[in-house]
């Protein structure tokens, strides 16, 4: 093994632990938030690929359907709400909160899909698209369920991850999918070949961890989610509503999982179940933070993907053994030396 | 009068009973859903094509789809051979699904063309098995004839990336055990899953030792990830490809990168551009031409289903002279009569079934095609005069 082969597969490394990192990132901020283990986070980067990739062959995307779908579910169980709790007169805004932005986005999908945009264009209509689901399905699937234990969200969250793998391939098919690159540059840094969207890649992922830090440290509202994430209860009893920072949380989980997807897309082949294993390294990393630390956890995806990698050159056969193999060492080591509190419910 | 209509209306029930008594009932049971729902499609639009009258009989067909689901594919065939009789079965689609069935099929004696391959199935001496046919060509048939082109073209070292799945093991399998006689060294054999973002390490690990040639052992659209990786790291050498992906998703997917790799399928891909007198071309254009009129670009799966009702239409005449259809006599009859098929000219293959070989598809069944302009090109197939 010479020293290029060791450079590339670093490289290779860097640009899978750069998403799984992005993964990594959101899983945390879903779990500190609204204590809800997100099984289903990595759909959102195929539903971002083949979102896009559909867009490219003028075909109106399947994700389109299912925004609609939870939209009107979601504006179904508002109104139910608010009936029980007689709260009648705020009806027609809060139905027009929920259904005008989904409609506005199918319309303009209907109108741009056989216009064939440009690529930026196009990146920008999948977010729109994707984003959307994110607090939908909050609403429809975790809010009420909001005060429920760990393990119950857990467990509504596979049930999401199953319902989302299988609206996969009634929308997109079993076919995979390569979306064209941002950009078709190559560069040379010392013999080793570098395209342009692995550093799209690198920097999307360093300016992302930046504005995280940024915002959960100096804005008040990303101040206010820490505070959500810190005590419940407590947030609550300073004015802090804990379902807002849930939808805003399962917003930005979206879009971080969309983005990743679209980054991605280029560089490998991506299917409609592709997302759960990539989610599943991401969780990986976010493990080794100890679901709370965003650093820790950027590491620990690092670690996943130098193992990867590696391993793939040597035990081909074995790389998801070796990968998941890791997470033991790792909890042991963990709970050794973390100290444990219940949290107080 | 009201005697004379009665015994009329009589008679024409009577009519109808022996007609439909000896009407000859096709039983196709695909996967028209589900994940091999893009073979199973193209396979079921094949079977629109298929005669209304063999030999002076009418022909049924009763046609399920089992979703690609081996628990619906059983229940299938079950209702298949009880409710509907039929005399003979088409399909499934995939290997799994066909592998479920064996124990239905062989209970109720009728003869089954499987459109999926696989040596596990096909085994004429055994005494369930001897109702199963296969119309695809197996593993052996296609890498006989890639490793042939190797030899021709000189190629002494091999790297093998294959999918880390039940078709990646097989073709991996019949590969060396058919590249070792030849003398052609194996150098690595790596693995890859389906839904990996990367495959750069195990093509580097491949690319060691500079081999003559790589052989990527995959199907569908994953088979592109190792190929793109391999033309990013600067490979120069041939790639050859298994023939599970030679569809239209696997140009799109792999693009450029493609350009110049050997790709493994049944002559009717290619089929204008066989050599004239070529034992298969004739089927062939007919079937391109009739498929393409009617749901557009051909699919070397639809060809399966196409030939398999050929065997069927030739087989059948044979049969009627030993009973009725809808008897257990002329199922048996049936499998005996296809077990005879000899040098029949399909639209895939040339067929010649015997006691021992159940799938009948020799080296005339198999073709090398080149990427040209991100378009097929005949670059080999077997001697055939």
């Amino acid at each position: 093994m010479d020293f290029q082969t060791i450079l590339i597969l670093a490289q290779d490394a860097i640009t899978n632990s750069a998403i799984y990192a992005l993964l990594a990132l959101a899983l945390i901020l879903v779990f500190g938030v609204t204590r809800v283990i997100f099984v289903a986070q990595g759909e959102f980067v195929s539903y971002g690929a083949l979102t896009l990739a559909s867009l490219q062959t003028g075909v109106m995307p399947g994700t389109v359907w299912l925004l609609l779908i939870l939209a009107f579910i979601a504006a179904c169980m508002e109104t139910a709400r608010l009936l029980v709790s007689g709260a009648r007169h705020k009806l027609p805004g809060a139905l027009a909160t929920i259904l005008a932005p989904p409609l506005a986005i199918a319309a303009l999908v209907k109108i741009c899909t056989p216009l064939h945009l440009h690529l930026g264009w196009q990146l920008i209509l999948t977010m729109l698209i994707v984003i959307p689901l994110g607090p939908l399905i909050y609403r429809v699937a975790f809010r009420p369920l909001a005060d429920a234990t760990v393990l119950v969200l857990l467990i509504a969250a596979v049930a999401v991850h199953f319902v989302l793998v299988g609206l996969g391939l009634l929308f997109f098919g079993a076919e995979g999918v390569r979306t064209p690159p941002f950009s078709d540059a190559q560069f040379t840094f010392a013999n080793l070949n570098v395209s342009g969207q692995s550093l799209c890649v690198y920097a999307t992922t360093i300016v992302f961890v930046a504005i995280m830090a940024w915002f959960f440290n100096k804005t008040l509202y990303g101040k206010a989610l820490r505070a959500v994430a810190f005590n419940r209860n407590g947030a609550r009893l300073v004015g802090i509503t804990p379902h807002l920072a849930g939808t805003f949380s399962f917003a930005l989980a979206s879009a971080i999982g969309c983005l990743s997807g679209l980054l991605i897309g280029p560089i490998t082949t991506l299917y409609y179940d592709s997302g759960f294993l990539i989610g599943l390294k991401g969780f990986v990393g976010a493990i080794v933070g100890g679901m709370a630390s965003y650093p820790i956890a950027a590491a620990g995806a690092l670690m996943v993907g130098f193992s990867e990698s590696f391993s793939s050159f040597w035990l081909s056969g074995y790389k998801d053994v070796v990968v998941f193999t890791m997470i033991i060492p790792v909890l042991l080591w963990r709970s050794l030396t973390t100290a444990h509190y219940e949290e107080e419910e | 009068m009201k005697q004379f209509l009665a015994s009329i209306s009589m008679l024409a029930v009577l009519a109808a009973g022996t007609a439909a008594q000896a009407d000859i009932t096709i039983g196709v049971n695909l996967s028209s859903t589900g994940p091999a729902a893009s073979l199973g499609i193209a396979e079921k639009n094949a079977i629109s094509f298929g005669p209304s009258v063999i030999a002076g009989q009418k022909v049924h067909y009763v046609i399920y789809d089992d979703a690609t689901d081996t628990t619906t594919a059983v229940q299938n065939v079950k209702r298949l051979v009880s409710e509907n009789k039929v005399d003979v079965l088409i399909g499934p689609t995939t290997s799994p699904t066909s592998a479920a069935v064996i124990e239905a099929v062989a209970a109720s004696k009728t003869p089954m063309i499987q459109l999926s391959p696989g040596p596990a199935t096909i085994s004429a001496t055994d005494e369930k098995r001897k109702w199963i046919f296969s119309a695809p060509a197996n593993t052996t048939i296609y890498g006989t004839a890639m490793i042939n082109h190797m030899v021709k073209k000189g190629v002494k070292t091999v790297s093998v990336i294959a999918v880390d799945d039940a078709y990646g093991e097989v073709s991996t399998a019949a590969y060396k055990t058919l590249s070792e006689p030849k003398g052609i060294k194996t150098l690595t054999i790596e693995k890859y899953k389906r839904t990996d973002t990367s495959a750069t390490a195990q093509v580097l690990h491949a690319m060691q030792g500079n081999p003559d040639a790589i052989f990527i052992a995959s199907s569908g659209t994953p088979a592109a990830l190792p190929h793109v990786a391999l033309i990013e790291r600067g490979y120069k050498g041939k790639i050859y490809q298994s023939g599970g992906a030679a569809n239209a998703e696997f140009l799109r997917v792999g693009g450029k990168a493609l350009e110049g790799s050997f790709m493994l399928a049944p002559p009717v891909v290619v089929g204008e551009q066989l050599p004239d007198g070529y034992p298969t071309k004739a089927e062939a254009l007919k079937f391109i031409k009739a498929y393409e009129a009617k749901f557009g670009p051909r699919s070397m799966f639809a060809s399966l289903a196409w030939d398999a009702l050929k065997i069927v239409e030739a087989a059948v005449p044979k049969a009627l002279k030993k009973g009725k259809p809808g008897s257990e006599k002329f199922r048996v009859a049936l499998r005996d009569a296809i077990e005879g098929t000899k040098g029949l000219k399909g639209a895939g293959s040339v067929f010649s079934m015997s006691a021992t070989d159940h799938s009948g598809v020799n080296q005339l069944g198999m073709s090398l095609m080149k990427v040209e302009n991100g378009k097929w090109k005949l670059e080999d197939h077997a001697e055939f005069k």
